[in-house]
């Protein structure tokens, strides 16, 4: 059973924007898209370690803002040619509110 | 020989819910003594119809749905107009304004209360809330011809009002705190489309509006909004939400969450009092429309009659009750797991259509303008059909869903030979194919023959696919914006231009978007075309930014930034320096670097310092140095006249000027400059998007030269005498390829593009030089102001540093 966090309003984030949670083990980040849903995946792209809340959110995926590298924020896997996936997070809203299943406090460095 | 006595049953509140299960109680021949209370001074009407009566198109009368006789019939005595002020759980006593009554069922269906926004004025005679009778007739009272109204929040209920008021003549602005109309049930395309309908009709809708006070002496008469735009007002309606009316239940100590929480068969906390209608909250659910309470009024008739029943909520549909804007919405189209969208858009008229899909479900519809369909998908959602077998061809609704395989090009095949396909140049699909028949294989060739898809472009789509069918095969595709639209970036910006399109909702539903809201690729573009054309409509969004612009540094390798403060024409003073020394210091910036636009470069800082550091760096007097956007970078300059035994003019002077003039434009990509005293030309002049080289009867202008991955050696434009002619030429030419320019097309990419003759055309013209700095002007009337300023602001820092830290939390 998920065991939620509640981190910050919905409205704290950007719409088609990103906010970051710092845990232990990096950042994660928190991904709003157009139509209201939040996404939690590793601030961390697979190829060179771009910061992916920096990328631009279209759809319900994200552009890695370093080399262009696009994820489904909904798998973390890498669209198109390129190979590779990120950690994805439970993450919901509830009552106007953005809540975060704990196992990422506890999670250990994506490898 | 005696009957035991009928329990008695009850009932606070005459509303839709509670109609309806005294409909299906009495009907069963009800074996209950049923007193019923309402609040307002009469029994049951149609409470959603209260919009038709508000326009006019129904009377009162026409939405009674129980009147005297029915209630008599019925045998339940009503106590109308009389509020229940108390219910005593342990003596089973209701407290009515005229008097107590026991009961051993109650029911409670109070409905809700709208929500007021608390600012001041609120009180004040001519502000008033849409929920019943009273506030409409209030309404049709205050309507006089000419009269002016305010709405506040544009959701189903604030338009309705808008609608209605505007149809009695009144004046009607529309206040809405969302970025685009009914965003509950709208997604941004439907919302623009029903905001340009609104606006046709002659109702102003302000998005994005937050209302600050209600101004007025004895009555309202005029609306504040935080931006500090007035709007007058003789009537004011809050229609922003509404609360479950629970006030009853909280004092009596029913369990109250939100609403007054019941189980599956609508019991509360206490067993012997039910709870039902909008004023309840099933499995932490609140309910606003009226679908789903008429199930729950059946469960509990059922529930009274001692019949087993459990109440399940279904999904809900949306429709807007206002004459001639024909919107639909259903099911989520906004939740869940590994989505997809099918998206379909007429632009020419009007129509939009988003089917969301999980799997091989319809989960969500979402339509504007042809809603015919609305049943059918919403059926499909309720039911859960499997539609994998019609995916292609879904959208286009029942009419397509033959048996056996369906093709998607079906829709176009089916199309008789007269069919028109481009509504601007009446070309049929026929003509199409005889001259693809002809040899014309591309889609210039079509056009140039049959002029399809040559004046507005919306039908390119249309015309590939007939072509394709006439062809057996694909088209020669020309080189699109993105995968998001057939069309190319000139079409795109014509489009804008002619339609006057002043948002991305806007053009994505006018061009025939095939994604919901863009991709990476478009929307840094569409952002660019929309404040360059539109610069005091259009907002900036930064959301539709690459990160170097968003976050007005450049990023690094490493996830820290650069930051580059402005050193005009590569001017500075001790004290600048001291500065920006000090300000690698106390930032631990790791390298300080001499840039080679004669700038200095502070690499290597962390995202929560660029406020602060930029505060500093305003303290002394600096502003963004823009090192990072497609926008004016730098004026190189050399000594020039002040110090140079060679100088013909004032090159330092003119580079100032020309920087000052510029900074903070945003251009299709970067704009250099370099001006040079002579041709030593030491500014590399004749390297960059403009060149200056003062000789001594004056000024050389040369544009387009680069030194990136090519190296353009610049090409002469003009040579003028004066330095303000210089100046007025520079401006001239950046603010052409302001707004001609494809996004990310430097200077010199657009003149071969266009050809530098054309570019001379324009500007040799006087009028239009001056056209086009007046244009130029305006824009950074808004755009020559620091971005560093502005975010270091306290409030605008927040985005710069995490959410949250969860670093101190305890792992499990
Ligand atoms: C800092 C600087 C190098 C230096 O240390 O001197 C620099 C650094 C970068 N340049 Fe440059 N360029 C710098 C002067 C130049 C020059 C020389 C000049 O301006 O006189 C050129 C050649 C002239 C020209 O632009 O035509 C130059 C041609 C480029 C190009 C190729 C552009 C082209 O059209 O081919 C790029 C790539 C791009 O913009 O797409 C680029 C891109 C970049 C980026 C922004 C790469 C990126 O996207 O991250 C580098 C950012 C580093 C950082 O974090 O600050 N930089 N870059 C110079 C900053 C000048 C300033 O004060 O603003
Ligand atoms: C203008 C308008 C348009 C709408 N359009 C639509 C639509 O198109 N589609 C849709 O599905 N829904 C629509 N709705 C919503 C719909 O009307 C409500 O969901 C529905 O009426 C709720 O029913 P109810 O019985 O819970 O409450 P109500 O119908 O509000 O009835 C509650 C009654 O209880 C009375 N009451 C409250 N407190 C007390 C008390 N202490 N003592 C005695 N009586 C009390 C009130 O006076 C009221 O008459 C619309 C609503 C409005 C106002
Ligand atoms: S030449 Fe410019 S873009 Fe290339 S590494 Fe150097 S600074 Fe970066
Ligand atoms: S680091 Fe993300 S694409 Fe290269």
């Amino acid at each position: 059973m998920t065991n939620w966090i509640d981190i910050a309003a919905l409205d704290d984030i950007p719409q088609q924007g990103a906010r970051l949670i710092r845990t232990r083990t990096g950042c994660v980040a928190l991904f709003r898209t157009h139509d209201d849903r939040v996404f939690a995946l590793d601030d961390r792209c697979p190829h060179k370690g771009g910061p992916l809340s920096e990328g631009i959110v279209a759809g319900h995926t994200i552009t890695c803002p370093l080399h262009n590298w696009v994820f489904d924020l909904n798998t973390g896997i890498a669209q198109g040619a390129d190979d590779g996936s990120v950690a994805t997070y439970p993450a919901k809203i509830e009552n106007g509110r953005v809540l975060v299943g704990s196992e990422i406090i506890a999670r250990r460095h994506a490898a | 020989m005696m009957t035991a006595p009928k329990e008695r049953l009850v009932v606070i509140g005459a509303g839709m819910a509670s109609g309806r299960m005294l409909e299906v109680l009495t009907d069963a021949g009800a074996p209950y003594d049923i007193t019923l209370f309402n609040a307002e001074p009469r029994g049951n009407y149609n409470r959603i119809m209260l919009s038709p009566v508000l326009s006019g198109e129904k009377t009162y009368e026409e939405i009674v749905t129980h009147d005297d006789a029915w209630y008599a019939e019925r045998g339940i005595t009503t106590r109308f107009g009389e509020h229940i002020v108390k219910i005593d759980r342990k003596a089973k006593v209701v407290t009515g304004q005229h008097g107590d009554l026991p009961y051993d069922k109650l029911v409670i269906a109070t409905g809700s209360a709208p929500f007021m926004i608390p600012v001041v004025g609120r009180d004040l005679p001519g502000v008033i809330a849409y929920r019943d009778l009273d506030d409409t007739n209030t309404m049709i009272a205050a309507a006089r011809p000419g009269a002016e109204a305010v709405v506040i929040g544009g959701g189903l209920l604030g338009l309705e009002a808008a609608a209605g008021l505007q149809m009695r003549g009144m004046k009607v602005t529309v206040i809405h705190i969302m970025g685009h109309l009914m965003e509950r049930q709208l997604d941004p395309s439907a919302g623009y489309l029903l905001q340009k309908a609104l606006e046709a009709r002659g109702i102003k809708v302000h998005c994005k509006g937050a209302t600050k006070a209600i101004m007025g002496e004895d009555r309202a008469e005029a609306v504040l909004l935080e931006d500090g735009t007035v709007y007058g007002a003789d009537l004011v309606v809050m229609a922003v939400g509404i609360r479950p009316e629970t006030r009853l239940a909280n004092d009596a100590g029913i369990e109250v969450e939100r609403g007054i929480t019941v189980n599956d068969q609508l019991r509360t906390s206490d067993p012997s009092i039910y709870a039902l209608g909008e004023c309840v909250e099933h499995d932490k659910q609140l309910f606003g429309l009226v679908a789903p309470l008429y199930d729950q009024a059946k469960v509990l008739a059922a529930e009274l009659l001692g019949q087993a029943s459990a109440f399940q909520p279904v999904q809900t549909a949306t429709k807007l009750k206002v004459t001639g804007c024909d919107l639909f919405s259903a099911g989520d189209f906004a939740d869940g797991e590994g989505r997809e969208d099918i998206v379909f858009r007429d632009p020419g008229r009007g129509i939009y259509k988003r089917l969301v899909l999980e799997g091989d479900r319809l989960v969500g519809a979402v339509m504007y303008g042809d809603t015919a369909d609305g049943n059918w998908f919403f059926g499909l959602i309720k039911d859960q059909t499997d539609v994998s077998a019609m995916r292609e061809t879904l959208i286009f609704g029942p009419a397509f869903q033959g048996g056996g395989s369906v093709d998607p090009m079906a829709a176009v095949a089916a199309l008789p030979p007269d069919a028109e396909i481009c509504g601007c140049n009446g070309v049929c699909k026929g003509k199409i194919m005889e001259a693809v028949a002809g040899g014309a294989d591309s889609l210039d060739k079509v056009r140039a023959t049959t002029k399809a898809s040559a004046s507005c472009g919306t039908c390119t789509g249309l015309v590939s696919q007939v072509m394709a069918l006439t062809l057996g095969g694909a088209v020669q595709t020309k080189d699109c914006m993105c995968g998001c639209t057939d069309l190319t970036h000139e079409d795109v910006r014509r489009l804008i231009k002619a339609k006057g399109l002043k948002s991305m909702p806007a053009v994505m539903q006018e061009c025939g978007w095939t994604t919901p809201d863009g991709c990476a690729k478009c929307r840094p573009a569409l952002n660019f075309y929309l404040l360059a054309d539109w610069p005091l409509d259009y907002r900036d969004d930064r959301q539709a930014r690459f990160v170097n612009e968003r976050n007005h540094a450049n990023i690094q390798k490493d996830g820290t930034y650069s930051v580059v403060p402005r050193m005009w024409g590569g001017v500075t003073t001790p004290a600048e320096l001291r500065a920006i020394a000090d300000a690698a210091e106390k930032y631990n910036v790791p390298m300080v670097k001499v840039t080679g636009g004669q700038r200095i470069d502070l690499l290597g800082v962390r995202k929560e310092d660029l406020p602060a550091m930029w505060a500093d760096l305003n303290d002394a007097g600096m502003v963004s140095g823009h090192a990072y956007s497609k926008g004016l970078r730098t004026v190189k300059t050399c000594v020039g006249t002040e110090f140079c035994r060679f100088g013909t003019q004032d090159s330092t002077g003119l580079g100032i000027r020309l920087e000052k003039l510029l900074w903070g434009s945003w251009t299709p990509h970067k704009v250099k400059l370099g001006v040079s005293g002579c041709p030593r030309n030491c500014a590399e002049a004749t390297c960059k998007d403009v060149g200056i080289v003062c000789v001594d009867s004056g000024y050389q202008i040369s544009v387009s030269g680069a030194a990136g991955m090519e190296v353009k050696e610049t090409e002469a434009l003009v040579t003028v005498p004066t330095e303000d002619e210089a100046v007025e030429w520079t401006a001239a030419f950046i603010q052409l390829y302001r707004e001609n320019a494809r996004y990310l097309d430097r200077a010199w990419k657009w003149t071969a593009r266009v050809g530098l003759d054309w570019v001379k055309d324009h500007l040799s013209d006087p009028e239009n030089r001056q056209a086009l700095n007046e244009r130029f002007e305006l824009s950074q009337s808004v755009y020559r102001k620091d971005p560093w300023a502005e975010h270091a602001k306290p409030g605008a820092r927040d985005e710069f540093s995490p959410l949250a830290d969860c670093r101190l939390e305890a792992a499990e």
